[in-house]
């Protein structure tokens, strides 16, 4: 009790004297994952207004399929990355594993499916009443979709900002493809499986209340979004 | 302006509306009457060109709509109203100035429209209310003022006041017609309130069980009800089926059940004929004065049924006659079940037809 205690007390005054370590991790961790989130986005929202808007044969299947993926396991989608972009795989050439641009890779394969989907339920939560009102109004095809998906914006953050968390909070990918390299691989989450196996509980507390600390604040944007 | 030419839609199996023609004339308030899920929003949502027939031809100005560009530069010429006044995200200004917009509108035109359509629905001033934040009756005013900011030369409403308390529905109905008298601009609605039908239409169409049961003016279609189904939905309540006795100069003596009944009828002898009767038009007296109406006949008070400030009386004359009164006229004449009474009707406030009656065709 004592030493979870004085822990605690000690990771406290770890944050609040800036330690450097604590700093790099963090701003690595925001950065790989910030990285990832902004990649997906461009790819998941774009791919989800696709899905929503065309009629075509398999879309049920297809969307079964990317809600299946909001549970991929990080430590499968760790692997698939891994297999691409080892040196013996397709992309290896590239020099990627053990590296931030690995592990970007990884984070944003992760949360695609689950970036799509939110899209996909932002989207229908637009009524068809209020699409039948847009075109009604004189909306041609692209001013309907531009019109549907300003409406369905705050979702649409709200989503986003999961896709972030899932990201920041993930530790498989991220061990897989960076090797947790103090000072260049190592993240928030990786940080902190390693320092508790060795011991170094106050540090890992300390990282862990700063996790939280993103979690909460990341949470409270999606609040404040989805109460708009 | 707009044909309707057997126009059917069917939602997968399911039958909405069936074959349904009719015209809608250029610059009238055109009406289509009928129960709750009868279709009528089905229709209305077929001229706006949201959906399209699973069967028949829709024509505007004689040509039929084709393709996405010619639909949409159609539907520009046309606004909807819908039952449920949906707001977009944004304030008040960003709702109403979404169909200029749309339409390439340029900025300084939009800032000098919105002022002037809110000014016209009575929400002068709002532009920077949030939309979330309005009343039902101001979200219906809303709804109106962005559907006509784009001037349309045809205005939908479907049930423009079914949301509404009875002072915002009157105040509905009152822009409805200053919308009409100031832009001339053809109205289609649909309601199914049968009064408001006939207080706001120049025609109406009515639709029973999924298709037109008649099309006409109010007049026609209240007092020359073209069927038993339009009659009883109507509230032409006395159908009565008889056999012409003589014809004077235009004046019918017709059986109905050994009574004979005076109308105003061309029919010769032994036609057999229909006769549909309003119960507004059945008067009680307490004597044997008939005064002008042509029509007096004795009767037995069977039933009283209170309605608001009416009373619906059905009286056994030989025939079940079914007349409504007022309160008032009710509480006068001190009436009682199973009292006799005399009851008067005029002859012109009956109308006589053949319809729905076997008669031999008439010879050449």
């Amino acid at each position: 009790m004592d030493e979870i205690v004085q822990g605690v007390i000690q990771a406290f005054e770890l944050i609040i004297s800036l330690d450097p370590e604590v700093i790099d991790i963090t701003l690595r961790s925001l950065y790989i994952s910030l990285t990832a989130t902004v990649i997906a986005s461009a790819i998941a929202i774009p791919l989800g207004g696709l899905i929503h808007f065309k009629q075509f044969g398999g879309k049920k299947v297809l969307i079964t399929i990317i809600q299946t993926l909001f549970a991929l396991p990080t430590v499968i989608a760790g692997l698939f990355v891994y297999l691409l972009i080892s040196r013996a795989g397709p992309l290896g050439f590239l020099g990627l594993l053990f590296t931030p641009g690995g592990m970007i890779i990884g984070q944003t394969v992760l949360i695609i499916p689950l970036m799509i989907g939110m899209t996909l339920i932002a989207l229908s939560g637009v009524s068809m009443t209020m699409q039948d009102a847009i075109v009604s109004l004189g909306a041609d095809q692209t001013q309907t979709i531009f019109t549907i998906i300003k409406e369905a914006r705050y979702a649409i953050m709200g989503g986003i900002a999961l896709g972030f968390s899932r990201a920041i909070s993930e530790v498989g990918a991220a061990m897989i493809l960076g090797g947790n390299i103090k000072g260049y691989t190592r993240i928030l989450t990786t940080a902190i499986a390693l320092e508790t196996s060795i011991g170094d509980i106050p540090l890992s507390i300390a990282l862990g209340i700063i996790l939280l600390l993103i979690a909460l604040i990341v949470m409270s944007i999606v609040y404040f979004f989805q109460s708009r | 302006m707009i044909e309707l030419s057997h126009v059917s839609k069917y939602f997968g199996e399911k039958k909405v509306i069936e074959d349904i023609s009719l015209e809608i004339r250029k610059g009238e308030i055109f009406s289509f009457i009928g129960p709750s899920g009868t279709g009528k929003t089905t229709i209305l949502r077929l001229i706006n060109l949201l959906d399209t027939p699973t069967s028949g031809k829709i024509f505007f100005e004689g040509k039929e709509p084709v393709g996405d560009k010619m639909r949409t530069a159609l539907r520009r010429r046309m606004s909807m109203v819908f039952q449920k006044p949906l707001p977009l995200r944004g304030n008040v200004f960003s709702n109403v100035s979404k169909g200029l917009e749309f339409r390439h509108v340029p900025r300084e035109e939009i800032a000098a429209r919105v002022p002037e359509a809110l000014e016209l629905v009575g929400l002068a001033g709002y532009e920077e209310r949030k939309a979330s934040t309005l009343s039902g009756g101001e979200l219906q005013r809303v709804a109106i003022a962005r559907s006509i900011i784009t001037r349309p030369e045809i205005l939908l409403l479907d049930e423009p006041t079914a949301n509404l308390d009875p002072i915002s529905t009157e105040r509905a109905e009152n822009l409805i017609f200053e919308i009409h008298r100031r832009f001339g601009v053809t109205i289609i609605l649909s309601t199914h309130d049968m009064v408001q039908g006939q207080r706001l239409a120049d025609r109406m169409a009515v639709i029973i069980d999924r298709t037109l049961g008649q099309v006409g003016t109010p007049y026609e279609i209240f007092y020359k009800p073209q069927s038993l189904h339009v009659a009883r939905m109507v509230g032409v309540d006395n159908v009565l089926d008889g056999v012409v006795m003589e014809n004077q100069e235009g004046l019918a003596i017709i059986d109905v059940a050994g009574v004979p009944i005076q109308a105003v009828s061309g029919y010769p002898p032994s036609t057999q004929v229909r006769l549909y009767l309003r119960p507004e038009e059945i008067w009680i007296t307490s004597g044997t004065d008939k005064g002008s109406a042509r029509n007096l006949v004795k009767g037995t008070i069977k039933e009283i049924t209170p309605m608001g400030s009416m009373v619906r009386l059905r009286i056994d004359c030989g025939p079940i006659l079914t007349s409504l009164i007022t309160r008032r006229s009710f509480e006068d004449l001190s009436i009682a079940r199973g009292q006799e009474v005399y009851i008067s009707f005029k002859a012109s406030a009956i109308y006589v037809t053949t319809e729905g009656r076997e008669n031999p065709p008439v010879k050449p």
